[in-house]
């Protein structure tokens, strides 16, 4: 099976490349991207953004977006362009299918953070070079690294399972942006809260244990995205994405 | 002993209340090409999922290559090949990158898939624009890539759903003789769904037509024409006496002799040796300038069957 997922990868992510190709089909957006996460923050910041806790969510929100951007293709746009049913007629099996899908977008949204990570170090290090080189505090980077994982996981489960019964790649991004709001919408709202609640808030995050909280952010990912990956698994029928195909 | 590529029996699918497969019963022989006509929505593309394993029948059972459609459907897919209703190619990416995908699919090796690659774009003249996205492609251009990696895995089966559609007279001849030498040279077993006549008429040894879900003709196109209607017999000529007719009507193998004008139209119980009805009438004196040997042609077939059908659902409404 790790072969037949390997193959559904090699499609997955030579289809994405084409796709982003060229700045009109979205290369320009991701040069952007990359231009404010590894540029621009880490220069406004200095090399307090090594450190800060902040430094850490920025990272794990972005391969949601990233990874939200393209999933919504992965089944909905095959069925769209009437490739599916090819596809499943040939002798890979659903899982193979099922889990190519998901690591392409997992790989796609996850490099790019990656490569937008390693841009940032440099950036911190040319901007703040003092004879040695910087890097994140072993286990900042090691929370970096497996949070922005663990959500460019958590957005390929939803988005495979949204576009697995969605009718079009467009239906399948409305629901997925609504996920987005529904998850990120209250982080956005909180500097909106009144003055004295923030002052609450923040004196309570004081006495608060980071590692910790990493910790159990990082168990409860990891559990809703086994779930979500077990839900597709079940959900996963060659018979209904025919019979969703019969436009 | 023959042996069968696909027996299906009493299959049936339903979605809701609606009967799109039923009761189909066939055997297509291994090696050879069945044709499988129908007007739209008769149930021929659910027929070929069915056989795939891509749904689950509501009835009956199919064993297609050895396997039970259900339980090995993997097995099925795994030496089948499929150019479904529509062409499955991947348009960004380009016609060699879509070889190599399928190529990999079916575990080819890395070296033979290039062969196989050069060797089938080559062939359908391809190679050349290998490296552009098929996106770029003419339909017919499309059809025929499709075609190749339908092909490219050499399957023991092949499912062809109109595969000629939207290709130019010469390229769908040529695929016509590309398909008649695969089933010729390689022993693959052909299922094709069409609604042009004329290529099931030359490429299928057997023929089934469906109507409405329900399999309402099967067999050879021969006995297909001969179902249909009873062959005919005109006879073009002078001097027909009336005793000559009522001595041609007096033989069994004829049903019925009318004349109008120099013209007498036979119709025969079933197809027979015509040259002594002619020299019978020779010899009472009929002066015979032409003889024409009429048969129902599978269009004339085909179209009674779906008609006849048509009013017999308009009659129940």
């Amino acid at each position: 099976m790790i072969a037949d997922t390997i193959t559904v990868m090699w499609k997955e992510i030579r289809e994405l490349s084409l796709q982003r190709s060229g700045l009109r089909g979205g290369r320009a957006g991701l040069l952007v991207l990359i231009a404010v996460f590894g540029i621009l923050l880490p220069l406004q910041s200095g090399r307090d953004w090594l450190i800060a806790p902040t430094t850490i969510l920025m990272w794990a929100w972005l391969p949601f977006i990233l990874v939200n951007s393209v999933v919504a293709d992965s089944f909905a746009g095959e069925r769209e362009r009437h490739t599916l049913e090819t596809l499943l007629a040939s002798r890979l099996s659903d899982r193979a299918i099922l889990i190519g899908k998901i690591c392409s977008a997992i790989a796609y949204g996850w490099g790019i953070t990656l490569i937008g990570i390693v841009v940032a170090l440099v950036t911190i290090n040319v901007s703040n070079w003092a004879g040695e080189l910087l890097f994140f505090p072993p286990l900042n980077g090691a929370a970096i690294l497996l949070l922005s994982f663990l959500v460019a996981w958590l957005a390929a489960g939803l988005g495979v399972l949204v576009s697995l019964r969605a009718a079009s790649v467009r239906q399948a991004q409305q629901t997925l942006s609504l996920a987005f709001l529904f998850l990120f919408v209250p982080l956005l709202l909180l500097p909106l809260l009144p003055v004295s609640l923030q002052l609450t808030v923040t004196n309570a995050l004081q006495g608060v244990n980071y590692q910790m909280i990493g910790v159990i952010v990082a168990a409860v990912l990891m559990v809703i995205d086994l779930v979500l990956l077990g839900i597709a698994l079940r959900r996963f029928n060659r018979a209904s994405l025919i019979l969703g195909n019969q436009s | 002993m023959t042996t069968y590529a696909i027996k299906t029996e009493n299959l049936g699918r339903d979605f809701g209340t609606l009967r799109a497969v039923d009761d189909l019963s066939i055997d297509v022989p291994t090696g050879s090409v069945f044709g499988f006509l129908g007007p739209n929505g008769a149930g021929k593309t659910t027929t070929i999922r069915l056989l795939l394993g891509l749904l689950e029948p509501t009835q009956g059972r199919a064993q297609v290559v050895g396997f039970d459609a259900v339980r090995q459907a993997d097995e099925i897919r795994t030496r089948s090949g499929a150019l479904l209703e529509h062409n499955g190619l991947y348009e960004r990416l380009s016609a060699e990158n879509n070889l190599e995908f399928y190529g990999r699919v079916w575990r080819i090796p890395a070296s033979e898939r290039q062969a196989r690659i050069r060797e089938l774009l080559t062939n359908l003249e391809l190679w050349e624009r290998r490296k552009e996205p098929v996106a770029n492609w003419s339909r017919g251009m499309k059809q025929k890539l499709a075609m190749a990696r339908a092909l490219f895995h050499r399957p023991t089966l092949l499912f062809l759903d109109e595969p000629t559609a939207g290709l130019d007279p010469s390229a769908a001849a040529k695929l016509r003789d590309d398909l008649e030498k695969l089933v010729e040279i390689e022993g693959v077993t052909v299922f094709l769904n069409t609604h042009n006549l004329a290529e099931a008429e030359r490429l299928c040894q057997q023929i089934g037509i469906i109507r409405g879900g329900k399999l309402v003709a099967n067999g050879s196109p021969n006995q297909l024409r001969a179902q249909a209607g009873n062959p005919q017999l005109d006879i073009i000529g002078k001097d027909f006496s009336s005793d000559a007719i009522q001595d041609l009507r007096s033989r069994p193998e004829v049903l019925s002799a009318e004349l109008h004008n120099n013209h007498l139209t036979v119709q025969l119980r079933e197809a027979v040796e015509t040259a002594p009805l002619v020299s019978m009438l020779v010899q009472s004196g009929v002066q015979v300038e032409e003889v024409i040997k009429a048969q129902s042609s599978l269009e004339e077939v085909f179209l009674s069957l779906v008609n006849e059908g048509e009013q017999y659902t308009e009659g129940e409404s």
